[in-house]
């Protein structure tokens, strides 16, 4: 397994899907019926794959630990999905938003991978409206268009605040019709412990129900991970409680690379930790950032009277605040990528600017925008002499119907009314640029093992731009890996049924009844959640937003010290038969304490910053990121090799044929 | 802040349950009524007692996971929020906290304060879709343009998060709210309007499969639902199945 291809066909980029697609061997519809396909996750990667595969006749299983498809994380998406429709005709183009996801990943993603998922990004739009996916719309009928950070035209869909609620739900409407049809076989609270393979090809996995707490074997002629992100590494993140890396790690560890665990998305807009509490982060969406302008005091005693509550926001004159992005980055002001914008809210916090009881916030404001809104309104409905207060009403009304819910959220949450007093946001973690890494046709580098969605390294690089996660995952689901898997498959037409008897299963099964029973007796002292919030403080201060070589080293140490730890003394209460949901949290935290370690090495191999990996030594002086296209221009795949720390590097190197590579810049 | 909590305790779907009594101190108004109770689960586990049970995932009110009847109400008495959403400042230093699973015949219990809500899955698969091929050949998205008003009634029927408040709300348990809810985001979209006759016909053959009890039009469940689906909903699937019924 030394070298890694990728698989790009040839050929110019526009035409290297088409031509992908009539090159590659199908599988004919009768022989479809006789072959299985496992996908772990329903997500929208995993839901639409499923969907699609079901309908083209494979035998599908879903896998998902929630009590329903409908509840994976992608329903918390909120502020929408990218495609280049130009229905605005603001001059987008495939080309432009392959462009636009490329450099804003820094320049550290495949472009053929990218090209084709501009390609097919309108056509998702078409597919969800047909199946029913409510997306805001013009008075006029026609679809309506917000844009996200990073790019200067109007390409993404929504639909209010509850476009990934929506996509989701239709991926699992899809997934209901081919449940009726009995195509897929949904088994829900369940969670994948292993990945099984007979002659080196994925064949099966091993599941607990996590009612019962049965161990049961799963066999299929291939196996899809879409099990999504792995940003519940640093404890508190936007994810949902039970995201994971399990399934992911646990197929590294049976021989798949994991490619770039370093490059992490933290996301400028969110709600501030509160206290020790805290158990997660929510998100404030980037689609905020059209109209909200974010600032800190000018003046190091105003912030400080603010923090202390003696001064209000609103009673801090214009020109004592600090527009800081519109001052830094005049061309893309407060839509500059999500990396840019929450490094310059880290520097004004740590330069003593912070606005909330911790110091670590600042100000989303929404002012300008009600009273701007308000005045337009007031003149289309013909109040010529509206007073102020009229105005503001009206504007109100106008943010009210695009962001409700999101201001509605944050009041329950913070107990502050957003549309009398500015919100108060601070980055945090939220989405894993890195993970498996696949081939052109989404393979592992194991045989028949595919990673769709967030699971997988593939579109964007060093830095997701906003939007951009929803398309990726549908494309891979709906569009590319029900077609790619047809090649590998067209193999096995003659397999027939994998038996679940087969040696390979039984010792699968048993290391897991093993570890299960190990962590169950292990009689220890501290909780999972203790040893979580551990690894959490430990990455988030030396593997976060600012990392240098030093701070990483000590990371590989303390994580390592803290796994060891882990199992001598932790303590996983009741028994293994039944709903246990610490035993749960135990896998899983087991699984983190071995990927933070490799992360934190990645980021300290990685001598450069790029993208939402930042590192102090590497700098300009006006504290920018300095890349280094020479050194680093590939993807660095980890081989698993028993422990993290010695996992080994397979570099697959970028080529930029279509797209030049300049220094990012949003000034 | 203290409190005292009077959980529902239960092994699992075979063993009877009972309410058992917990004191809790340190509570801190700004914590989520689950950020308490997890306080309240490192305490157990720390005395080596089994931590309580309970569904959870997006702690952001809208993946439907959570649940919890809160002093006999679900999601508790906060409007307009679920339980993952509702914070302890709603609450007072000293108060009684009774916390039980959502009771419903359709809803068992899997353990303490968890329910199995898999009927909700199995309506949707008896008709909530629409029947189209997901391989991509369809027509340019624009090319239906449909009403505002229409798309964004679509839109608000589609919110539903599926939690199941309005079963455990309603006297009857009935899953009226939630199933109008499905059938009208789709009835109200031209796409959906082809197969609108056997949607709602399997639709409500599946609820009624399932369990659930009759609508008698009290209006709990709007009430307590978190996502305000609103009772037109039930009003517009009697409609659509008083004339598929005619039709069918
Ligand atoms: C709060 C928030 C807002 C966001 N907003 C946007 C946005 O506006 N636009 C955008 O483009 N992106 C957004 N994103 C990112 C985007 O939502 C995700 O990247 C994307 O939805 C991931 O989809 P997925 O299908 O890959 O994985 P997920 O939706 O996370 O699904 C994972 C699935 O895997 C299952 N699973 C996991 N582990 C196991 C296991 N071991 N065994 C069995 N099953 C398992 C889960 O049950 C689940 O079904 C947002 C993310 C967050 C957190
Ligand atoms: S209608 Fe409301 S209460 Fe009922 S399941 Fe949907 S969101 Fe929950
Ligand atoms: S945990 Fe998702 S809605 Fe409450």
């Amino acid at each position: 397994m030394a070298t890694l291809e990728s698989k790009i066909p040839q050929g110019p980029l526009a035409d290297k899907w088409t031509k992908h697609k009539n090159d590659i061997d199908l599988v004919n519809p009768a022989n479809k019926r006789n072959i299985d396909v496992i996908v772990v996750g329903t997500g929208l990667a995993g839901g639409s794959a499923a969907a699609t595969l079901a309908e083209l006749g494979y035998n599908v299983k879903t896998f998902c630990y929630q009590d329903s498809p409908r509840r994976a994380h992608s329903i918390a998406a909120q502020g929408g999905i990218n495609a280049a429709k130009n229905y605005q005709g603001d001059g987008d183009s495939v080309y432009r938003l392959f462009y636009d996801t490329v450099k804003g990943g820094d320049y550290r993603a495949r472009e053929a991978n990218v090209y084709r998922l501009a390609e097919v990004s309108a056509n998702i739009i078409d597919q969800c409206v047909a199946q029913g996916v409510p997306f805001a719309r013009e008075y006029g009928g026609l679809l309506d268009n917000r844009s996200f950070g990073g790019v200067l035209v109007s390409r993404t869909f929504y639909a209010k605040g509850q476009t990934g609620q929506q996509l989701l739900l239709g991926a699992y409407s899809a997934m209901n019709r081919q449940i009726n049809r009995g195509k897929i076989k949904a088994y829900n609270r369940h969670e994948m412990l292993d990945l099984v393979l007979v002659d080196g090809k994925a064949r099966g996995i091993i599941a607990r129900d996590l009612v019962t707490g049965e161990i049961e074997r799963h066999s299929a002629h291939a196996v899809v991970i879409a099990s999504g992100g792995y940003g519940n590494v640093f404890f508190l993140s936007t994810n949902a409680m039970g995201s994971n890396v399990t399934a992911a790690w646990k197929i590294h560890k049976k021989g798949a690379h994991f490619a770039n665990p370093c490059f992490t998305q933290i996301h400028p807009t969110c709600i501030p930790v509160s206290g020790d509490h805290q158990s997660k982060l929510t998100l404030m969406s980037e689609s905020l950032r059209n109209d909200g302008r974010i600032w800190v005091p000018k003046k190091l005693e105003d912030a400080k009277a603010v923090r202390e509550g003696k001064l209000k926001p609103t009673a801090i004159p214009e020109e004592d605040r600090d527009y800081y992005l519109e001052r830094r980055y005049p061309s893309f002001g407060n839509l500059v990528p999500r990396d840019v914008a929450s490094r310059a809210a880290k520097e004004r916090c740590d330069a003593g600017y912070g606005v909330n009881a911790t110091g670590e916030a600042v100000f989303l404001d929404f002012d300008a925008a009600i009273m701007r809104y308000g005045r337009e309104k007031a003149i289309t409905s013909g109040m010529k002499n509206a007073s102020d207060a009229e105005v503001r009403k009206l504007g109100e009304e106008i943010i009210e119907s695009k962001y409700g819910n999101l201001f509605q959220m944050y009041e329950k949450i913070v107990d502050e009314n957003p549309y009398k007093t500015p919100m108060m946001i601070y980055p945090a973690v939220h989405y894993t640029m890195g993970g498996i890494w696949v081939d052109y046709n989404l393979m592992t580098t194991i045989p028949g093992c595919y990673a769709a969605g967030e699971a997988n390294f593939s579109d964007h690089g060093a830095n997701r731009l906003g939007a951009s996660a929803l398309m990726q995952g549908l494309a891979d689901g709906y569009f590319v890996l029900p077609y790619t898997i047809g090649d590998y498959l067209s193999d096995d037409i003659r397999t027939g049924p994998i038996s679940t008897d087969l040696p390979e299963f039984e010792k699968a099964e048993k290391n897991i009844k093993e570890q299960i029973n190990s962590l169950i007796n292990n009689n220890g002292t501290n909780s999972v959640d203790y040893y979580h919030k551990k690894l959490g403080k430990i990455m988030w201060n030396k593997c976060g937003m600012a990392r240098n070589e030093q701070g990483l080293k000590e990371a590989m140490e303390e994580i390592r010290a803290l796994r060891e730890d882990f199992y001598k003394n932790v303590r996983v209460p009741g028994d293994e038969n039944g709903k246990n949901s610490e035993l749960e949290k135990a896998l899983r935290v087991a699984d983190f304490l071995e990927l933070g370690e490799l992360f934190a090495k990645d980021a300290l191999h990685r001598n450069e910053s790029c993208g939402g990996h930042f590192r102090e030594e590497y700098q300009t002086e006006e504290g920018e990121a300095l890349r280094d296209d020479e050194n680093f221009k590939y993807v660095a795949a980890w081989e698993y090799k028993g422990e993290p720390k010695d996992a080994v590097l397979h570099k697959e190197d970028l080529v930029y044929e279509n797209i030049e590579l300049k220094t990012r810049s949003y000034k | 802040m203290k409190l005292k909590l009077k959980i529902w305790r239960q092994k699992n779907a075979d063993s009877a349950g009972k309410i058992v009594d917990y004191d809790i101190n340190n509570v801190s108004p700004d914590m989520s009524f689950l950020e308490m109770l997890d306080v309240l689960n490192e305490d157990l586990i720390a005395k080596g007692d089994d931590p309580v049970e309970f569904d959870h995932d997006c702690r952001e009110g809208i993946c439907g996971a959570c649940s919890l009847q809160i002093n006999g109400e679900p999601h508790g008495p906060d409007r307009g929020v679920t339980t993952c959403q509702l914070h302890m400042r709603k609450f007072k230093d000293g108060d009684t906290i009774y916390i039980e699973p959502f009771r419903a015949k359709a809803f068992p219990v899997v353990k303490d304060l968890i329910v199995d809500r898999s009927a909700f899955d199995r309506i949707q698969q008896a008709g909530g879709y629409i029947s189209v091929n997901t391989s991509g050949n369809t027509i340019d998205a624009n090319a239906i343009p449909i009403n505002k008003h229409d798309a964004d009634k679509a839109f608000d029927a589609a919110t539903c998060i599926g939690c199941g408040a309005c079963v455990a709300a309603c006297k009857n348990a009935s899953a009226m709210l939630f199933t109008s809810a499905k059938v009208s985001q789709f009835s109200l979209l031209p796409q959906g309007k082809v197969e609108a006759t056997e949607r709602v016909m399997n639709m409500v053959k599946q609820m009624d499969l399932e369990g659930f009890g009759n609508c008698t039009n009290t209006g709990a469940c709007e009430v307590e639902c978190p996502k305000g689906i609103s009772l037109e909903n039930i009003a517009r699937l009697n409609r659509e199945y008083l004339s598929a019924s005619v039709k069918g």
